[in-house]
């Protein structure tokens, strides 16, 4: 094991002090590449002075709430369409529709309506969580053992007490997949926004310090996303273990 | 199609009808504001127009060439890295994890560094793109390769077959439904970021055009481009499963 982790750890080491000495014997002064060193540094100013924390909190602030907001509408829909054949059959053209619109394209919707800041970053977060766990709750709900409905049914559960007792446990699993996914693509479409419009977290922070020509800075912030994006990923991986055990990982889809 | 699958389908686009003139009702009745809401009718005209007097067309086939080039760059260089890496066991041990730790970076933030590498341009989109869509298909042939029946592997051996010929005849077959499905997913992808890279760089593309349409408050030109990114977005799918569904005939109908 430890011999796999070693490999696993040569090419980012190797490829980090290749990085240090090209940078130090050239000597090239360049506004999109800086030693591994000095990225470093940068990151431990951003966090001296507090700047990448904040922009942090901005980021996870808006691409949480979204997750939360389109996440309720996506379960909602999903269980109302898992449940009731019907409904989904009569939903499906709209859904199909509405769909394969990119998240980003209603930014310069949400940019007029709602002006720069949070709500319009939400607004697009939660348009894109929608969809993922709309489609997977939906298959959750159809795929929960029939025999359990009708147990349901024998004992006469009203509608409420049927989704809030049988369907959402048996379906909990794979609920909580679908919330892992969708919490992947919030912190993208977060970041995608800052990116392209909203002058808020880190992503307008990474492009303020292009800008301001600091690629130390620019590369810093960089490391910083991908780490968050990481570390959310496992984080909600052993969640997910720990929640449902083993059994839940091994049938998802990659 | 039986009759009742027919009929529901029907009724199906009743029910997105309905919707169109639910919202064609709020924009008559002045629900929310015209400047930010057009009506159906004023989206169409406007799409109508764009596509007649205007230069919708060329916005269209400007994103569209974005995404394809990008996409396709991504699919040759992520195939080809992905069965150089997948089809040695020591290259998969040493690269692979570092592949996975990648994985989940949000790929936007590759952007900034694109813009300080090659500015403002074409090439600065085709490199965001191409990156951004890689991963899918990467991991999807490294995954497809170790994949791959071990038995499949031994006959190889046995048949003192070339290491390319593995590739091409046993490894890559055999990996093909996974790398049609990173492909598929990579679509998605690509679209985004092109509209990303247009509308940060000012490229010629329906991005920077619905971003100037918002800018202006020619809300109706806004929604023709929205409607047309989500056109643009269901065409690709639909096609892409279409060739799935035809290269992976012999998957099915085999065995």
């Amino acid at each position: 094991m430890s011999g796999e982790r070693w490999k696993a750890a040569a090419l980012p080491v190797a490829l980090l002090v290749a990085l240090e000495i090209g940078a130090r014997a050239s000597g090239i002064q360049s506004d999109a590449l800086a030693p591994p060193s000095a990225v470093a540094v940068a990151l431990a100013e951003a966090f001296a002075d507090g700047s990448i924390i904040g922009a942090t909190r901005d980021t996870l602030a808006s691409a949480f709430a979204g997750l939360l907001l389109g996440g309720a509408v996506g379960l909602a829909l999903g269980i109302a369409l898992g449940i009731f054949q019907p409904f989904d059959r009569l939903m499906e053209v709209t859904i199909e529709a509405l769909r394969p619109i990119p998240s980003i394209a209603l930014l310069p919707i949400a940019l007029i309506a709602l002006g720069f800041g949070y709500r319009m970053e939400i607004v697009i977060v939660a348009f894109a969580c929608v969809w993922p766990i709309l489609i997977l709750s939906r298959a959750a709900v159809r795929s929960i053992e029939p025999r359990l409905i009708e147990v349901s049914r024998a004992l006469k559960l009203s509608p409420g007490d049927r989704v809030r007792k049988i369907i959402v446990p048996a379906a909990l699993p794979r609920i909580f997949l679908a919330f892992r996914l969708a919490a992947g693509i919030a912190l993208i479409v977060a970041v995608t926004v800052e990116i392209a419009i909203n002058p808020i977290g880190l992503g307008a922070s990474i492009m303020t310090a292009q800008q301001a020509l600091r690629p130390d800075l620019m590369l810093a912030y960089l490391v910083w996303i991908g780490l968050i994006g990481y570390a959310l990923n496992a984080g909600l991986v052993v969640a997910q273990k720990h929640l449902f055990g083993p059994a839940a990982l091994a049938g998802e889809a990659r | 199609m039986n009759p009742a699958l027919l009929m529901w389908r029907a009724a199906s686009f009743l029910v997105a009808a309905g919707f169109v003139g639910l919202w064609q009702l709020v924009a008559n009745l002045k629900l929310v504001s015209p400047v930010f809401l057009p009506g159906p009718d004023r989206a169409w005209a406007s799409l109508v127009r764009g596509f007649t007097s205007g230069d919708l067309l060329a916005k269209t086939i400007g994103t569209l060439e974005h995404m394809a080039y990008g996409w396709l760059l991504a699919s040759i260089v992520g195939i080809a890295l992905g069965a150089m890496i997948g089809s040695s066991k020591a290259m998969r041990s040493y690269v692979a994890p570092s592949l996975e730790f990648l994985r989940p970076l949000p790929v936007s933030a590759i952007i900034p560094v694109a813009i300080a590498l090659f500015g403002l341009t074409q090439g600065m989109a085709l490199f965001v793109i191409a990156f951004g869509a890689i991963w899918p298909m990467l991991l999807a042939t490294v995954h497809g390769f170790a994949a791959v029946e071990p038995r499949l592997y031994e006959v190889a051996r046995s048949l003192h077959m070339s290491r390319l010929a593995v590739i091409f005849k046993i490894a890559l077959p055999s990996a093909s439904p996974d790398i049609i499905s990173g492909m598929r997913l990579s679509l998605t992808v690509a679209l985004i970021l092109a509209v990303v890279c247009e509308i940060l760089a000012g490229l010629d593309g329906l991005g920077y055009w619905v971003l100037l349409s918002a800018r202006a408050f020619r809300s109706a030109d806004l929604f023709a481009g929205v409607i047309l990114l989500g056109a643009i977005g269901y065409v690709t799918a639909q096609a892409m499963s279409m060739v799935e569904q035809r290269l992976l005939r012999w998957r099915t109908s085999g065995h």
